[in-house]
């Protein structure tokens, strides 16, 4: 029989107050017996509406099942078929926008915490110390892959499972892309995202670090190396900035660079040597997952105040529910309908004050939401000595501007087929390069097409 | 792993040290630097490359011992290494097309980045006058490397212990009021110096490319710490410079930008101090 309770088995996490001045995972995950009896919420439906949301096609009532038995290795044996970053999905993916949007139980009550349960799954396996992975044998092909973020990753480990020999070319010191530089420690862990990415290099896969591609080597030099086919997943690049007085003040940074310092350059640690910006009242300009992650991290950091800025309602926000959820509960201050408008600088060229405009909900906009329009004579002044502009990024030039036959649409993201390749045979390219900023998920779908594509591509070559 | 195959004291705050980056030195062009990261718990810093020999996999840069992270680079010796290196980044410097006679100017440890330059114009067959400013005769760098990469060289400092008395906008001023005729200048050193020179070059209409050098953090065009106002827009330093036309810099504004991080280095300096008492 399955557990009705309309609502899921609620997941620990540390208190709201404690965790908004450390760096600790926020959310602790569910203990075995929680697990189960979440799991047993499943009706096991047939046509498996669940799965159907996921962009990698995770089987969500097979492990599900298999966790309600009990059989925790079984479960994440299940979520690897199809996915090669578990431990990292069910911390970051927007559940509420896929898998669990389908839920049956969605209709009346809370839908399975399918993602709680896929953490749970990785966590235990990573727990019991992972399995020793099996290397494939070499089909003696060459793939190479241009970015170790989530897409490129993805790919790889497709491609390596499949018996390719594959290198993937980092830009950073470090593999992870995003999950490392970008997503902040106390909502995904780094070294659960190093044991995800030790799984790959078990598998065989060779990654080579400090390697940015379009500068040190091209992409045509890769092909003429022997690699065969090649993915491009070098993320979104050049952070935005609204183009409003003050930017340049000392004091504004990009969320990039301010996540930057304090994610992989591990700035938050007295022992390690990068600085970053010690804010008493940040203002977080945005509504998506990298503004709450900004805020989140300044509140860390020892801010008193931190106010997000947002020019329309919390109902439009981009930002994953619970994210917005935890930011409130730590103390970050939502000014939603508030548009900046200049930021005001000391003698000193320090950033002391961010004038806002109150915004009001007008006629819906192409994007089917309703456009916010500003309230005449409604400016203020919103005392902050550190403004970090969250409005999003244009895919990096790097690639695109030293490879020839590679074209890009009119934002400069590069131009794919159904089968995600590029206007240059051969080269394919997913993720952030690919749609512009988006998520984690998505870009590990894209990895996953092409490593699909690339597969039949190198083998009809022969 | 990046093998430190040379190091040589140049002065008492200035540092050459030649690297083994075999990838890095296949690709470098004048103008480009690198990143580095000293160890586990240090910070990206950004370096111009001083130079670089490509059949042996080397390249060379010179750096001033001017806060933690290069002092504790400059703790490594010969055989050690640094933890990585990434490059090379950005743009090479693009010469004014059919310049016959160029002054490639080096403000103190900036002089490590015109050298290059010269070396690439002079070696190229156009007339490169070199002027090298430094404050005082026992900071002079490079001065035998210079004379071999250019036509003239002209060596000033502030206090008139060596060479000419003056600033280096005092000696191109000479030049140009002694009649001679400059296609470009090419101005690397102190956001100051640079400023002064293209205020002057400016009034003489002569193109000024400078080499900027803001605050990186990733070098790849992700990070946006670098960017800089050139001609009233935002650009990267790290993906379409470092070099830009002097004349549409705001040297201002990066000199303010650059002070980011000033108080918190004077702030560790001095408990890193304290704990050695």
């Amino acid at each position: 029989m399955p557990n009705m309770a309309m609502n899921k088995v609620p997941i620990p996490e540390q208190d709201p107050k404690v965790r908004a001045r450390n760096f600790e995972e926020v959310t602790l995950g569910y203990t075995a017996e929680m697990a189960v009896e979440e799991a047993q919420r499943c009706l096991n439906c047939k046509n498996m509406p669940c799965v159907s949301g996921c962009p990698v096609g995770v089987r969500i009532p097979a492990f599900i099942s298999q966790i309600a038995e009990g059989d925790f290795e079984g479960a994440y044996r299940t979520i690897r078929l199809t996915n090669g970053l578990p431990a990292v999905c069910g911390r970051v993916c927007p559940q509420e926008r896929q898998c669990e949007s389908k839920c049956v139980r969605g209709i009346k009550g809370e839908p399975v915490g399918i993602g709680r349960l896929e953490r749970f799954a990785s966590d235990t396996h990573m727990k019991n110390g992972g399995s020793a992975v099996e290397k494939p044998v070499s089909n003696g092909h060459k793939a190479a892959i241009v970015g170790a973020g989530p897409a490129g990753l993805t790919c790889a480990g497709d491609l390596a499972r499949m018996g390719y020999e594959v290198t993937v070319f980092e830009a950073f010191h470090v593999a992870g892309g995003v999950l490392m530089y970008g997503i902040p420690e106390f909502r995904l862990p780094k070294d659960i995202v190093q044991k995800e990415v030790q799984e790959l290099r078990d598998l065989g896969v060779n990654i080579m670090t400090n390697m940015v591609i379009g500068k040190v080597l091209s992409v045509d030099e890769l092909l003429e190396q022997g690699y065969e086919a090649i993915f491009v997943g070098s993320g979104a690049g050049l952070p935005r900035f609204m183009g409003i007085e003050g930017e340049a003040l000392v004091g504004v940074c990009s969320a990039n660079e301010y996540l930057t310092r304090i994610n992989l350059m591990k700035g938050y640690k007295q022992e390690y040597d990068t600085p970053v910006l010690r804010s008493k009242s940040v203002a977080v300009v945005g509504g998506g997952n990298v503004a709450m992650d900004a805020a989140r991290s300044a509140l860390r950091m020892g801010a008193e105040h931190v106010y997000i800025v947002y020019r329309r309602s919390e109902e439009e926000m981009p930002a994953r529910r619970e994210e917005v959820h935890h930011a409130k509960e730590e103390g970050v201050e939502f000014l939603t309908l508030n548009n900046p408008v200049k930021i005001l600088g000391d003698e000193n060229g320090r950033a002391c004050a961010m004038v806002c405009q109150k915004m009001e909900l007008g006629e819906p906009d192409e994007s089917g939401r309703r456009s916010p329009v500003p309230v005449e004579g409604s400016e203020y002044e919103l005392p902050v000595d550190t403004v970090i502009m969250s409005i999003g990024t244009s895919p990096n030039p790097l690639i695109r501007t030293t490879t020839k036959g590679l074209e890009a649409n009119k934002r400069g993201c590069l131009i794919v087929n159904e089968d995600m390749m590029t206007t240059k045979t051969g080269v394919y390219a997913g993720g952030d390069a690919v749609t512009g900023a988006a998520t984690v998920i998505l870009a590990m779908g894209a990895g996953k097409a092409a490593a699909k594509a690339m597969d039949a591509y190198m083998q009809n070559q022969e | 792993m990046f093998p430190i195959v040379r190091k040589k004291v140049l002065n008492p705050s200035v540092t050459l040290m030649e690297i083994s980056a075999p990838y890095i030195a296949a690709k470098a062009m004048p103008g480009q630097f690198i990143i580095f990261r000293v160890d586990e718990t240090g910070e990206r810093v950004p370096l111009t490359i001083a130079d670089f020999d490509r059949e042996k996999g080397t390249i060379t840069i010179i750096f001033q011992i001017v806060g933690y992270s290069t002092e504790k680079l400059n703790s490594l010796s010969e055989g050690d290494s640094i933890l990585d290196v990434v490059g090379p980044l950005g743009l090479p410097t693009e010469y004014p097309e059919n310049a016959k006679r160029v002054c490639v100017i080096g403000g103190g440890v900036g002089c490590a980045i015109a050298y290059p330059q010269a070396k690439y114009l002079h070696a190229q067959g156009v007339q490169t006058d070199v002027i090298a400013g430094f404050r005082s005769k026992e900071i002079v760098i490079l001065e035998e490397e210079f004379k071999a990469a250019c036509s003239e060289l002209i060596l000033c400092t502030d206090d008139g212990s060596y060479g000419r008395q003056g600033f280096v906008t005092q000696a191109l001023q000479a030049q140009i009021d002694a009649g001679v005729k400059y296609d470009a200048v090419i101005a690397i050193g102190p956001v100051p110096m640079m400023k002064f020179v293209c205020e002057l070059t400016k009034k003489y209409e002569i193109p000024t490319i400078v080499s900027l050098n803001p605050i990186m953090v990733d070098g790849t065009g992700m990070c946006g710490g670098c960017r800089v106002t050139v001609g009233g827009k935002i650009r990267y330093a790290c993906v379409e410079g470092p070099d830009f036309d002097g004349h549409q810099v705001d040297f201002d504004e990066l000199m303010k930008r650059n002070g980011t991080f000033h108080e918190r280095e004077a702030a560790c300096r001095m408990l890193r101090q304290a704990d050695q008492l």
